[in-house]
């Protein structure tokens, strides 16, 4: 029963509309691959580490492919066929590469069949150590449970890890159900991955496999101590996007920022480039059992969120349906939204109500991400304790499943412990004092919130149907999104784009997804 | 009726002078009895007389978070403050827009971007965007300004070569992270740069953000700085009458 009297048929219109602006670019996504793709398969095999200079193995491995213009064959072939023919295993391969010992490239060549047989073990290794940590997951929920819905998920940044984990355990005896560890600055920009365990960054820490896996275990310990099943999040945006993927597969991380559209926007990063990467990632992340948080709220940050409420929802769509193709099942699809709305407006609560149960009616099996105010978060701590405790209120009132935790100190600096602690307190008291509530509520027929919410979904499919005539890359290319224009050969990382060879196979795809695409 | 003294001002709780502070912090123990004590004595430390902790809980073993009031037994005196505030005339985007046709017989090009690895633009585009921010039009919107707004994630000598290339008057910085100081380094090296090329005075530098005052910007080598609170018509008007006082 929809409680905004919401025309489901019309529903459906809108996710053909969207279908068809995912098929196409997945059309264009299938025939590409990257630099970043190759360097996560790479990562699948095994290979690790640095050389002395800090430069990580996998990206010096796939440098001698882009060096000799070999990208579009792929890495599996030549890696394959170097252990065929040394008789080495791969990270032993990897670092003669990386010593200038080994031009995989110039090798003898065997034929493909011996080759995809020889890598068959190396595969099958990878994806059973990935369904190993699903599987422990699974069962960790099982025996020591977890939190109600929605999820308390709070961020930590100091830039030390270490510290981090010590910020982590107190927002876990507080009551935080995922914490999320904020990256460096400009991470995001950089094409290559940082190595082992860091304790400086700018605004945040490092992703790093070795970062992970000492969060891992401090949430871990923290976890079993409460007893509740607390979820690691970290972000695979940016150049490295299936990279990522791949490490927090390896170190079992339980919810992952994961967004070209974002990244085109607001990283300026080339749409082929990310949107290629993206459907790796995101079938890494599927397998997994990852839930992925997409990055609509952010349009809210530089859109005004009353007269672009649409376009968090047309992309919601989008997104969507770019998720279902990667493999990822509703319940993995954090879809973002966001409470942006100018606090001095007359009814804004109602329009976010609005929005909120909208998000919800949709997607109904979707993990959706809200996201706090921030925008008019003015330094007033105050008020922005209020801000928050509204947004706290919408979402218990619409059943949102993460709730990212407003700060009354957004906008003055990254949150000290104390301020954690104000803000979870905030969420547990107005959801557990108001648990039931949206059980006990429906809407007005034909009053403000049911007419906004056909307004918004109105505007929505009707840019639906625009972005389907024109295509998602066109229409990004004229500001569809956040009023941001991105031309579709601008942005950084175009140059690690490469149309896949006839021979050109990527084995994990076939394995994670099913299938037969290479 | 106690008469203010402007030579010993005090914060005011209900009464002249009484001192009232609230404030909240967190210590790194164990919540107890020690641990107020503790927080007591930290605050009459810090000059504060009468230290009441209101409110105390345990955020995790070996931390506990405080909320206090004390008695500030400091004083400052008030007449011997000079305003380091930048004066701004606040005016209209129609009167600026007619004032520039009027005293400068030009357009005003400025170029604005939030430098270094700082990505955050929602400070930028308050002050640059056509649609600007809680009801304030950006720079975009203004007839007589030509607005290049780089976005974020902009090096230092990219933001120079705009600014030369479009014959800018004024350059913009946002600054957001100030975690480890990161804004003073991308400041103070914009500032640099310029002096080094010899094209300092060609430009009005100006910069803001959260964590901006106008001091914080002049002892940087900028010609202003605008912090929270303030809207595009304070950064045009600025702009205007600082051309203004070049040219006379």
């Amino acid at each position: 029963m929809s409680k905004l009297g919401l025309d489901f048929t019309k529903v459906e219109r809108a996710r053909e509309l969207s279908r068809k602006i995912a098929d196409d670019v997945q059309a264009y996504v299938e025939q590409h691959t990257t630099t970043s793709i190759e360097r996560a398969i790479c990562r699948l095999f095994g290979i690790d580490g640095v050389d002395e200079e800090g430069i990580p193995i996998p990206n010096i491995v796939v440098k001698q492919l882009t060096d000799n213009n070999l990208l579009n064959e792929g890495i599996c072939r030549f890696l394959g066929n170097a252990i065929l023919e040394t008789g080495m295993d791969v990270q032993e391969i990897a670092e003669k590469v990386s010593g200038g010992e080994l031009d995989i490239t110039r090798v003898k060549m065997h034929p493909l069949d011996e080759i995809k047989l020889t890598l068959k073990p190396l595969v099958d290794n990878a994806v059973n150590r990935v369904r190993k940590n699903r599987d422990k997951r699974d069962d960790l929920l099982d025996r020591i449970g977890e939190g109600p819905r929605p999820y308390l998920y709070v961020i930590v940044a100091t830039g030390n890890i270490y510290e981090d984990a010590i910020q982590a355990r107190a927002a876990v005896e507080q009551g935080a159900d995922i914490v999320a560890v904020i990256r460096s600055t400009a991470q995001s920009l950089l094409d290559y991955v940082p190595y082992g365990a860091t304790t400086e960054g700018y605004g945040g820490t490092y992703a790093t496999q070795e970062n992970f896996r000492i969060m891992r275990e401090a949430l871990d310990e923290a976890g079993d101590k409460v007893g509740r099943y607390v979820r690691l999040c970290n972000y695979c945006s940016g150049l490295c996007m299936p990279e990522i993927a791949v490490m927090g597969a390896f170190e079992r991380l339980d919810v992952m920022l994961n967004d070209a559209l974002y990244g085109i926007l607001f990283r300026d990063i080339n749409m082929k480039r990310t949107l290629i990467d993206q459907f790796f990632s995101r079938v890494i992340n599927g397998f997994a059992g990852v839930i992925i948080n997409t990055g609509e709220d952010n349009y809210l940050t530089t859109s005004d969120a009353y007269e672009a409420a649409h376009t968090v929802l047309a992309s919601q769509f989008i997104n969507e349906r770019l998720a279902l193709l990667a493999g990822i099942p509703e319940e993995q699809m954090g879809l973002g939204h966001a409470f942006e709305m100018d606090p001095s407006m007359k009814n804004g609560f109602l329009y976010e109500l609005a929005q909120a149960q909208l998000s919800r009616e949709i997607f109904p099996k979707a993990p959706l991400k809200y996201m706090p105010p921030t925008r008019y978060k003015t330094g007033n701590i105050f008020k922005g304790h209020i801000q928050d405790a509204m947004f706290n209120v919408i979402s218990i009132m619409t059943n949102q499943a993460i709730q990212l935790l407003g700060m009354p100190t957004e906008a003055i600096h990254t949150p000290f412990m104390g301020d954690r602690y104000l803000s979870i307190e905030n969420a547990r008291y107005i959801f557990n004092n108001m648990r039931d509530i949206s059980k006990e509520i429906s809407f007005k027929n034909g009053g403000l919130i049911q007419k906004r919410a056909k307004k918004v979904f109105d505007e929505a499919t009707y840019l639906l149907e625009h972005i389907s005539e024109e295509g998602l890359f066109s229409a990004l290319e004229k500001g569809i999104f956040a009023d941001i224009k991105r031309p579709r050969d601008g942005g950084k990382g175009l140059s690690g784009v490469a149309e896949k060879s006839d021979d050109y196979f990527n084995p994990f795809i076939s394995e994670m997804l099913g299938g037969n695409l290479r | 009726m106690k008469k203010i003294d402007e030579k010993s001002i005090r914060p005011y709780g209900d009464t002249l002078n009484d001192g009232k502070i609230q404030l909240s912090f967190t210590l790194p123990v164990k919540s107890d009895e020690r641990a107020k004590t503790a927080a007591k004595k930290l605050m009459i430390k810090m000059g504060l007389a009468n230290p009441q902790v209101v409110y105390q809980r345990s955020l995790s073993e070996g931390f506990t978070f405080f909320v206090a009031y004390g008695d500030c037994t400091h004083s400052v005196d008030y007449t011997k403050i000079e305003d380091t505030g930048i004066a701004i005339t606040r005016r209209s985007l129609k009167e600026i827009d007619s004032l520039i046709k009027e005293k400068l017989g030009r357009k005003i090009a400025v170029v604005g971007a939030t430098t270094g690895s700082d990505a955050h633009t929602v400070g930028l585009d308050a002050i640059m965007n056509m649609k600007g921010f809680a009801g304030h039009y950006g720079l975009e919107r203004y007839e007589m300004i030509d607005a290049y707004n780089l976005g974020s994630q902009v090096q230092n000598m990219e933001l120079i070569r705009k600014g030369i290339e479009v014959g800018a008057d004024a350059l913009l910085v946002s600054q957001t992270v100030t975690a480890k100081n990161a804004h003073v380094k991308n400041l103070t090296e914009l500032v640099e740069l310029l002096e080094a090329e010899n094209i300092r005075d060609r430009f009005i530098l100006i910069v803001g953000g959260p964590r901006i005052s106008h001091e914080l910007a002049r002892e940087l080598g900028f010609d202003a700085g605008f912090g929270p609170g303030t809207y595009a018509e304070d950064v045009a008007s600025f702009i205007l009458d600082e051309l203004a006082e070049r040219n006379k």
